[in-house]
């Protein structure tokens, strides 16, 4: 394992520390318990959006902490939950008297400790409610499985629910908001090389040369099938048949494409990509209204990428174009 | 011999020890079918109880289980804290204040544990998880206890049971956690929640 790290134990404070150096404006770092929160106080009468779980994943969650996104950010250890004590002190922090929406995507450590928080926060008297992401169609959604991963989505969701809040949606609007996203929003991923955890020193899973992990979760979690390499183009046809089939998209549906590069991949490649995923998503009648190409939700170093559709509608849409001001993310101010 | 607050100190220290020494082994278990963590996990956990086992310690068993409660809920993280935390918690409540347990009572606080597991992560038996070893151990335990069985004895029975429940979950497909997203890819590999309850059970039986 070659990493630009001191002692694995520290990566995600560190990282933090340097995170919260490089952008004051932005964000505080609190160190005890671990959380990211906004510069700017959330603003008085406003619900406060929280989201956060396991490191690894950047820029996901503090990269979205800001104007227009999230009010605080709770990190995990890497690719594990965080705890509930440093949930309920990132909500306090934030608290602005409307509420708490905590976003969580659906791990089964993730989902157990908001869980819990939740119940905390409810007990000093904030109201909180709680939205499951789960867009991951790689994953059978049945009582056979813990359930449907939350990937890329949580991207697409945590953007336009952070401008609902801030055009003053109370908490039970903005929590409907959120449900209807998850209801529209599907993604699929592909590796070609695992990701090694700092703290194991070794590859979550070996491929061949001529292999890839097609419906790979972003902790190196085996997905759907080993399959044949294939060029760009291929990968594309079947990623987007299984996210296109899923919901189902169909002809006529403006779409925003989140194409997600895990940590590993060149731009060059992940733009390669797009063009072919325009192209086919053209050719079947789907217009993409806004897109979005770079590393968002990232597994460490893994290569390989996912695709991410949603379903716009004319609320959804403005609510997308609505400024943005976070570290990962920013346009219109 | 009973149980009292001294020797729930000592068996706690005991299985954070055991968590200690198999942390790599259930680390690549869980590398094997999940996220390849859960060995570091419950020994940051556990690091942290032993720390806490420095200060001033509670008088009964019940406070001492929920002082590891506490801490491994707010240092574990992951699926690994909230329930191994609810486990020691409701163990903790079902002791209550009594200062030394006999048989029946550590038989009945290792039932309430198991419920409060299964009740947080909604597992039944067969869905390849630790509550197959909570489970098995609890009805072992509970024989034991019946027959008479002092606090050790009856911790030894439970955990020869979750060790062979442990074994059991090889040939399982997961249903619930990270690897039930493998689908039939997890069968052939040992669930690492179970093991670890299975190590857990046998340090504390001491």
């Amino acid at each position: 394992m070659k990493k630009i790290i001191n002692d694995p134990a520290d990566v995600v404070r560190e990282s933090l520390q340097g995170f919260a150096l490089a952008h004051p404006d932005l964000v505080t770092l609190s160190l005890d318990p671990l959380f990211v929160a906004r510069a700017t106080p959330t603003v008085r009468g406003t619900v406060a959006v929280v989201s956060g779980g396991g490191s690894g994943h950047e820029p996901l969650h503090a990269g979205f902490v800001g104007d227009g996104m999230l009010d605080a950010a709770v990190p995990g250890t890497v690719f594990s939950s965080p705890t509930p004590d440093q949930v309920v002190a990132a909500a306090h922090a934030v608290h602005a008297g409307a509420g708490i929406l905590l976003v969580v995507k659906n791990y089964t450590g993730d989902v157990l400790n908001f869980e819990t928080a939740a119940e905390l926060l409810q007990a000093d008297g904030i109201e909180v409610r709680t939205v499951i992401v789960d867009d991951d169609v790689a994953v059978r959604d049945s009582t056979f499985t813990a359930g449907r991963r939350g990937v890329g989505g949580t991207v697409l969701l945590e953007k336009i629910v952070g401008a609902a809040v801030a055009r003053g949606d109370d908490l039970d609007t903005v929590h409907a908001l959120a449900e209807r996203v998850v209801g529209v929003v599907r993604s699929m991923g592909v590796a070609l090389r695992p990701s090694t955890v700092p703290h194991s020193g070794e590859p979550s899973f070996t491929l061949g040369e001529d292999e890839m992990e097609f419906g790979v979760g972003i902790h190196g979690e085996p997905g759907r099938e080993r399959r044949a390499m294939l060029p760009a183009d291929g990968i594309v046809a079947l990623l987007l048949e299984a996210v296109v089939t899923d919901l189902p998209f169909a002809a006529g549906d403006r779409v925003i494409v989140l194409l997600n590069g895990l940590g590993g991949t060149p731009l060059m490649e992940l733009y390669l990509a797009y063009g072919s995923v325009r192209g086919q998503l053209e050719s079947r009648g789907i217009t993409v209204a806004r897109s979005l190409v770079g590393n968002y939700v990232t597994a460490l170093e893994m290569q390989g990428m996912s695709i991410t559709m949603l379903q716009l509608d004319d609320e959804m849409m403005s609510l997308w174009d609505a400024p943005v001001h976070t570290a990962a993310l920013r346009w219109g101010v | 011999m009973t149980c009292d607050a001294a020797s729930t100190v000592s068996a706690i220290r005991a299985a954070a020890a055991a968590v200690g020494e198999y942390r790599s082994e259930l680390t690549a278990l869980d590398r094997e079918i999940g996220d390849g963590d859960h060995g570091e996990n419950l020994a940051r956990g556990f690091s942290a109880v032993l720390g806490k086992l420095d200060g001033d310690l509670p008088g009964t068993p019940g406070g001492v289980l929920k002082l590891v409660a506490t801490t491994l809920i707010s240092t574990v993280g992951g699926a690994s804290g909230p329930l191994f935390g609810t486990a020691f918690l409701r163990a903790a409540t079902a002791v209550g204040d009594a200062a030394e347990l006999d048989g029946p009572a550590v038989a009945t606080a290792l039932a309430a544990a198991r419920d409060g597991v299964v009740a947080r992560g909604k597992a039944e038996p067969g869905d390849k998880t630790m509550v197959d070893a909570l489970g098995a151990a609890v009805r072992a335990a509970q024989e034991r206890a019946a027959a008479g069985g002092r606090p050790g004895e009856v911790l030894a029975a439970a955990a020869d049971a979750a060790t062979e429940a442990a074994a059991a979950t090889i040939p399982m497909q997961a249903r619930k956690g990270r690897a039930s997203y493998l689908g039939e890819r997890s069968i052939g590999h040992p669930d690492p929640g179970a093991t670890s309850t299975a190590y857990i059970l046998r340090a504390l039986a001491g």
